[in-house]
């Protein structure tokens, strides 16, 4: 119809989800109840329907499928989208990620429930706009909008210090993204249009390269975070209602990633591989002093993030290793860390709204009152450390080996960052479940509802599932990682495949 | 020009062609009625010569919009009609039309409603309409003047107000200042070129220009500056607009702001093509302080209309990053950037005229505190504003500011549009705290029910920034065809 295909259903359906519950009036509890039932059914026919562009999606072509162009701002700035194996796990991972979220708001959540759900529809559409857009324009609009949607469910169901922290996370995001869109303006100029496959042909001059690539850089970096712009993130993780931090955590983190593999690495081969040893260094660091400072937290939810840095440091070096392991890897990791650090957000937020406190040291002794909490805890707590088994240790694996290729020291210093990511994690596993239930305030707790179980069950099926079916995943990333590595002819056995991984 | 003489000596002026000038003709004449209307009947015409004046410049709205997209020149060729000054008279009518249509309601509440304020209004807008069609240096003081003593008399129209009086008084001290400079860098460029013309100035500057001219156009340009609220000549706008009446607020930056930039455009495109290099160092200079100040400066204000007249000040310095580019897409960007700027500026001030409770009218930021549970519409319409003038996409406000960097960019400005780009970043702080203080904090009380009128302005504008992005392409299309015009 008017040529409109699914991925603009897909646009379309939370927004349509939003409009019907702007539509009900009144603030009864059963207006309330209305409100998340409609939300929750949005999300998952949203979800539905991106299994069906899923199972239309051909893997393996390293083209852009699903594509639908329609006019907008003139011939060569379309309204244009399509998805790739690059983008298609993520657009996934966000309608996967989104009826949980619901779910979890579903009594955290009283006050201001239409607007709370209308946010986060918004924001589903959004997430979703950001990796079907195949148009600078269109994917800078999206990107950047993001933010409104999210500053205000920070800033209005956020917790103690929420004001500071969304305009902390408004600005530093801001800022560079402004520059990213300096950069696509120059890009324009240079190449004559904006859409993403044309610009993806172009050959632009070495030292326009270098600027642009700063320009992107500015902009996910911050949005990934890398050290040393990560300090928002733990900020907002900390203030942020926990279906926000799972959302922010899940896939607004991975925005960056996604946004160095499609515009970075592939169009600015040269500046890449000059920058790539600054990536490494930033990469490094990160891992190695995040996880440090995520030892000595005292906040869950801070902890959490700062691990969160810790693992995107994985991904950016993964990335940058421009080796078909590295950027696979690093792929996977992004998925398998939008998958456990939701669950571990969700994980924080049953006891917060049990206890209303995130301190680790109020807890203890967890495991005599909460055995299914304890189960679900410790599964992804070990995906997160990176156990075999689970998805965390794919990933991290898979960019290590990317890495060892490309720098040995890089890979050899992240390596103690495994190390380190088990100290910190395990500790806090400790300090929160184990030992004797000595504080009486806890002495009632009770484990996990229906609700929570439903919550927790399928991301722990998926976490195991993808620890040892990595393939799903990783057959989707392939062709067009190869895709992505035929723009560097001067990297020696770029094109090998993964040999001896698989 | 040709003149014909009769057998006896004495000079025969062909009749000029009406036609081109037949929206502003329109306008004089109904003006004209209304005031002999106003002055017979005194303070009870009030109703009739409001509606007068609104339906007079609604008609010519239609006449502006029903004119041929040629250019025409007309009255020795002084006086230009083309796709531009269609369109820039097509907002700056709007601009009136909407502000008018707002100031009733505001003057007849606070007792100072006086049926002299519509003429003043009417009046103002045929001076911005012979500005906008000015194409020689007379012309472009003759309606700069028009428009200039209306808004000075406006200004001051709450008379028993202090700061209503000091702010028309203010405004009409430093706007004399300005008016000499312009009248002086008028006399200069005239005096080294022999002409007041435009075209033919750009023609005797084709050559090495004289550093006279230079020199003329540097005072011309601190006029202009003057009259869009650029710094350095900005130290006006805070003022005036805090000590005005609301809804002269309103129209001060709405309406002349758009007719003083389709005049600097035309000045600086029109008459000084040939010497882009010179005036081009004194538009960026002016955009990048612009630019700062008004984010800068805005921080500490608490009373919305001072802050919204920062807000105004770094607008116009982005503005003019598009016009600092001197091509046909920077002056694209121009247009594109007022009409967007113009729908903003109309919905906020709507909500700044909504804002009152207990029958006092309210201009804090403070006082919209927790507005989102009292009033969530008008909470919504304001936040959107905001983020709008914030730039943040998919708002109008981000096509505003990505058509002047386009077009900064292609002119080898790409440090302009960066430091453009910081200066929004620190603008945007101060718009988000307004949307913070009506989300976050805690409500203070509901205000008084706003009137259709004003719920109309608040609806159509911001559904106009809210749902620009998905079909752009009219207004921005009608801006390149206005932006072509002039080359």
């Amino acid at each position: 119809m008017f040529g409109f295909g699914i991925l603009s259903g897909l646009l379309v359906l939370p927004l349509v989800g939003a409009a019907f519950i702007l539509m009900l009036r009144g603030d009864s509890e059963a207006v309330r109840a209305n409100v998340r039932w409609a939300a929750l059914a949005t999300t998952v026919v949203t979800f539905l329907l991106s299994l069906v562009a899923w199972a239309r999606f051909e893997t393996g072509s390293p083209d852009f499928q699903l594509v639908e162009s329609h006019a907008w701002l003139s011939d060569v700035t379309r309204f244009k989208l399509g998805v790739d194996g690059f983008s298609l796990p993520f657009v996934l991972l966000t309608t996967f990620l989104m009826p949980f979220c619901i779910l979890a708001s579903w009594e955290s959540i009283q006050v201001r429930v239409k607007e709370y759900m209308v946010a986060f529809l918004v924001l589903e559409t959004l997430m979703i706009g950001v990796f079907v857009a195949l148009d600078l324009v269109l994917f800078y609009i999206f990107f950047e909008a993001g933010l409104i949607p999210m500053f205000l469910i920070i800033g209005i169901w956020g917790g103690k210090r929420r004001i500071y922290a969304s305009f902390k996370f408004f600005l530093y995001t801001l800022l560079g993204s402004l520059l990213m869109l300096i950069a696509m303006i120059a890009m324009y100029w240079n190449a004559g249009t904006t859409d993403i496959v044309s610009l993806l042909q172009h050959d632009f001059p070495v030292s326009l390269q270098t600027w642009l690539w700063l320009a992107f850089f500015a902009s996910f970096a911050v949005k990934m975070p890398m050290w040393p712009v990560h300090t928002w993130l733990p900020d907002a993780h900390v203030e942020a209602p926990t279906a926000g931090s799972v959302i922010l955590a899940g896939i607004l983190l991975k925005m960056g990633g996604y946004g160095f593999i499609r515009f970075s690495i592939p169009m600015f081969p040269e500046a890449s591989l000059d920058f790539a040893p600054l990536v490494f260094a930033l990469s490094v660091i990160a891992i190695v002093y995040t996880s440090l400072v995520a030892l000595m937290q005292e906040d869950m939810k801070k902890l959490i993030a700062y691990s969160s840095v810790a693992h995107m440091g994985f991904v950016t070096m993964g990335l940058f290793s421009l080796t078909p392991q590295g950027i696979e890897g690093a792929m996977f990791q992004m998925v398998s860390h939008g998958l456990i650090s939701g669950a571990l957000f969700l994980c924080v937020g049953v006891i917060y709204d049990r206890m209303h406190t995130r301190e680790i040291a109020a807890y203890g002794g967890l495991v005599n009152r909460m055995p299914l909490y304890g189960v679900a805890f410790l599964l992804f707590t070990m995906a997160n450390v990176g156990l075999p088994g689970t998805s965390g240790f794919v990933g991290e694996f898979l960019t290590l080996i990317g890495t060892f290729q490309a720098n040995f020291w890089a890979a050899f210093v992240a390596t103690s960052g495994v190390v380190l990511s088990a100290a910190y994690a395990l500790w806090l596993y400790w300090r929160v479940m184990n030992g004797p239930l000595v504080k009486p305030e806890l002495s009632a707790i009770p484990d996990l509802d229906r609700r929570e179980i439903l919550l927790l069950a399928p991301l722990g099926i998926l976490v195991i599932y993808y620890g040892v079916q990595p393939q799903v995943i990783l057959d989707a990333f392939a062709a067009p990682t190869q895709a992505v590595l035929s723009a560097y002819p001067m990297l020696n056995g770029a094109a090998t495949a993964l040999v001896g991984v698989q | 020009m040709p003149v014909e003489f009769t057998a006896t000596g004495i000079p025969l002026y062909a009749v000029p062609a009406l036609g081109p000038a037949m929206p502003e003709i329109v306008l004089a004449v109904g003006a004209l009625a209304l005031v002999l209307f106003g002055a017979l009947r005194g303070d009870r015409s009030l109703p009739i010569v409001n509606a007068g004046a609104l339906a007079l410049l609604a008609v010519t709205l239609v006449l502006v919009l029903m004119m041929p997209s040629e250019t025409q020149w007309t009255f020795y060729g002084s006086f230009v009609t083309d796709e531009f000054a269609k369109f820039m008279k097509a907002l700056t009518l709007i601009g009136s039309i909407v502000t008018l249509s707002m100031a009733n309601e505001f003057f007849t509440r606070e007792r100072i409603a006086r049926f002299e304020y519509p003429l003043l209004i009417v009046l103002a807008t045929i001076g911005m309409l012979v500005m906008i069609s000015a194409n020689d240096l007379i012309a472009l003081y003759m309606g700069l003047e028009l428009q200039s003593l209306a808004a000075y008399v406006i200004a001051s129209f709450h008379r028993d107000d202090a700061k209503s009086t000091e702010a028309g008084l203010k405004y009409f001290v430093l706007g004399a200042l300005s008016s000499g400079m312009l009248l002086y860098g008028s006399s200069l460029v005239y005096g080294f070129t022999g002409t007041v013309s435009f075209p033919e100035i750009a023609l005797a500057l084709a050559g090495e220009p004289h550093p006279g001219v230079i020199f003329g156009l540097v005072f011309v340009a601190a006029g202009l500056a003057f009259k869009i609220s650029a710094v350095p000549f900005h130290m006006w706008t805070p003022d005036v607009y805090q000590g005005a009446p609301t809804p002269v607020t309103a129209f001060l930056a709405s309406a002349p702001k758009m007719a003083a930039m389709a005049l600097a455009v035309r000045v600086f495109v029109g008459a000084f093509p040939t010497i882009t290099d010179e005036w081009q160092q004194i538009v960026v200079f002016i955009a990048i302080a612009s630019m700062f100040l008004g984010s800068f400066a805005a921080i500490g204000q608490r009373n919305l209309k001072r802050l919204l007249a920062y807000s105004s000040i770094g607008h116009i310095g982005f503005a003019l990053v598009g016009l600092a580019s001197g091509t046909v897409e920077g002056v694209q960007g121009v247009i594109v950037y007022m009409a967007i700027y113009l729908a903003m500026t109309l919905g906020v001030f709507a909500c700044l005229l909504g804002m009152r409770r207990d029958g006092v009218a309210l201009e804090s930021i403070d006082d919209l505190a927790g507005t989102a549970r009292t009033h969530p519409g008008f909470a919504f319409a304001l936040a959107m504003l905001m983020f709008s003038l914030a730039g943040i996409p998919p708002l109008a406000g981000f096509f505003a500011k990505l058509y002047v960097f386009w077009a900064a960019v292609e002119a080898g400005l790409a440090i302009l549009a960066v430091l453009g780009v910081l200066a929004s970043v620190v603008g945007a702080y101060y718009y988000l705290r307004i949307v913070k203080i009506i989300y976050f904090d805690e409500p203070q009380g509901a205000f008084e029910p706003l009137s259709l009128n004003l719920r109309g302005v608040i609806a159509v504008s911001s559904a106009f920034i809210l749902l620009f992005w998905l079909v752009p392409a009219p207004l921005v299309s009608a801006a390149g065809a206005a932006a072509r015009s002039l080359f």
